[in-house]
């Protein structure tokens, strides 16, 4: 967490740890032997060139590939591999490069669906639509209209996503991975092809949903600027392979990153 | 020109100057129609969640039916035996998913449009194997089903109504009202909606792929008890039903693959259509129309819109 107006201090036991965790497709090595932990409460931000395996990397964390090598300890259990399903029942939630939202719903609709894990009532009483189903409904409502107003959307909720600009729908994603009161929350690029209103926007939202809800959030950054006022740590990978890993400003001053991003003579 | 005035004034003449045939006929197409739609409907369902085109659909729909009365017939009374269809409709939804579906998971789509075909002649064979194949009558009066006809004294003419149809369209439109309003307001419907529109976002929220698909082919399934039950009181139960699922194709090439609305007003343009111009246009080509009228359609209607009435734009970026 940040302390306001002082230097960023990472504080809290290790949330999830990755250890010399490996990925290949065939012979492309996505991820070679990378190991970084994320802190209970902190901004851990995982910045590199195209290609140097950052979203490889959250979909090891969610459970969508499965890593050849390696072990991820999240909130003390140590697994070989993670379980999309698994990861989402254990309080992992994530949000797209490419916005993923169900684009035929409302974004009332998409966010509920973030809930559904939290929703127990059993078929028979969903398919008449009364008593326990009905009273879960409204429950679950209360608590996604809290999110609709904490992401200032209150007037698109019965919109389709499909045709909100892109910035909302990018904020829609953000309350549907939100409404599963997630402790880890990986953002996959949320800023990507925003202008400059938009970022300014999601990166007020990204330190308040830090702030207010406590989430310990992994993202994905490619504009430096952004990256070095949220992040409280940073881990860089380059070809999958992680070559710097610290504050913002000791990642920014390391000669093997420049030389990631500027390319160098050989 | 004689000709001309045959196809394009004669046939309206004859439903301005006969309103009462007519409408009788209109009737009949709509009630031909409700039945497409629900097999339609039962394609839609395991589309939309899968992409998966089911071909079984058909023979699920005989299978069902088939059940029913073999149940009735060893013995069972008649609405055990209805619950006891409704179970092996589960059972069967069950199966599918952990011996077809799981195994196939991300395989292209052909493999397992394939895979249904091998599920068609499984319950085929099953279904021959259990209950034998001779055709058999449905036990319409012991499930309460009205029979018998309503007659008006209308336009001119007499308009007769058969009780049974009446009862299909109010059970088919109970069913799509239902299936609508569980979908659009449930937490389940709206996983199920989800999965249609985005696999990986839905496994990211912890829906679960294996849940959802037992539910549509369940779903499906009693879609499919539905039809069977009153296209078998129409006719009887027998294996030939399952070509009526063939007309559920144009039907979903004219309403489109992931649309519900479609299938239905599919269902009835065809059920009216086939009709239609097989009581007004049928004579000057010798008869026999309907068992191409929907498929010609379709092809016209894929000329000029290949997504369906209500299916989603095929947009490509090149």
């Amino acid at each position: 967490m940040r302390a306001p107006g002082g230097p960023e201090v990472a504080v809290g036991d290790v949330l999830l740890a990755v250890e010399n965790v490996s990925l290949s497709f065939g012979g492309v090595k996505a991820v070679s032997d990378v190991s970084f932990d994320i802190r209970k409460g902190e901004i851990r931000a995982i910045i590199g060139p195209n290609g140097a395996g950052k979203t490889s990397m959250l979909n090891i964390i969610n459970g969508f590939y499965q890593p050849q090598q390696g072990r991820i300890t999240f909130k003390g259990e140590t697994h070989a591999k993670m379980r999309p399903h698994e990861a989402a029942s254990g309080g992992i939630a994530r949000t797209f490069q490419n916005v993923a939202l169900f684009r035929g719903m409302t974004a009332l609709d998409n966010i509920m669906a973030g809930r559904t894990l939290k929703m127990h009532s059993n078929f028979f009483w969903q398919l008449l639509r009364y008593g326990p189903a009905m009273r879960e409904e409204v429950q679950h409502r209360r608590r996604v209209e809290e999110i609709i107003d904490f992401l200032k959307i209150q007037e698109i909720r019965r919109v389709p996503v499909g045709r909100l600009p892109y910035g909302l729908q990018k904020r829609v994603e953000l309350g549907r991975a939100l409404a599963m009161e997630p402790e880890l929350l990986l953002l996959d690029e949320p800023m990507a092809g925003m202008n400059i209103e938009e970022k300014e926007d999601m990166s007020r939202f990204v330190l308040d949903v830090n702030d207010y809800y406590g989430t310990t959030i992994a993202l994905i950054e490619h504009d430096m600027g952004v990256v070095m006022d949220l992040s409280d740590r940073v881990v860089v990978l380059d070809h999958g392979i992680k070559i710097a890993d610290g504050t913002p400003e000791g990642v920014k001053g390391n000669q093997a990153v420049i030389d990631a991003y500027l390319g160098v003579a050989h | 020109m004689g000709l001309l005035y045959q196809i394009f004034i004669d046939p309206f003449v004859q439903m301005g100057t006969a309103p009462d045939l007519f409408v009788q006929t209109l009737w009949e197409g709509m009630v031909g129609g409700v039945l497409y739609a629900l097999i339609a409907l039962g394609f839609v369902l395991i589309f939309k969640a899968s992409g998966v085109f089911n071909f079984a659909q058909g023979i699920m729909v005989v299978f069902a039916a088939l059940t029913l009365v073999g149940l009735y017939n060893a013995g069972v009374p008649a609405f055990l035996a209805l619950g006891l269809t409704i179970a092996v409709m589960f059972a069967l939804a069950f199966t599918v998913e952990r011996a077809v579906l799981r195994p196939l998971v991300n395989q292209p789509d052909i493999i397992l449009f394939m895979a249904t075909f091998g599920l068609t002649y499984f319950l085929i064979g099953f279904g021959q194997f259990v209950f034998g194949g001779e055709p058999k009558v449905m036990i319409t009066e012991q499930l309460y089903l009205p029979k018998g006809t309503i007659t008006y004294k209308a336009l001119g003419g007499v308009i007769s109504l058969q009780k049974l149809d009446i009862a299909a369209a109010v059970i088919a439109s109970v069913m799509v009202a239902g299936l609508a309003v569980f979908f659009s307001k449930t937490r389940i419907g709206r996983a199920l909606r989800a999965v249609a529109d985005s696999h990986s976002a839905a496994l990211s929220v912890g829906i679960s792929l294996e849940q959802i698909w037992v539910i549509v082919w369940f779903a499906a399934g009693l879609v499919a008890l539905v039809t069977g039950i009153m296209w078998g009181a129409r006719s009887d139960v027998s294996f030939a039903l399952d070509v009526i699922a063939l007309k559920a194709l144009p039907v979903l090439i004219l309403g489109g693959l992931t649309s519900i609305p479609g299938a239905i007003v599919g269902g009835l343009i065809i059920g009216i259509g086939e009709k239609l111009w097989e009581f007004y246009w049928g004579p000057l080509i010798g008869g026999g129309t309907d068992s191409w009228f929907a498929f010609v359609l379709a092809l016209v209607f894929l000329l000029f819109r290949p997504q369906g009435l209500f299916g989603e734009r095929i947009i490509e970026r090149v």
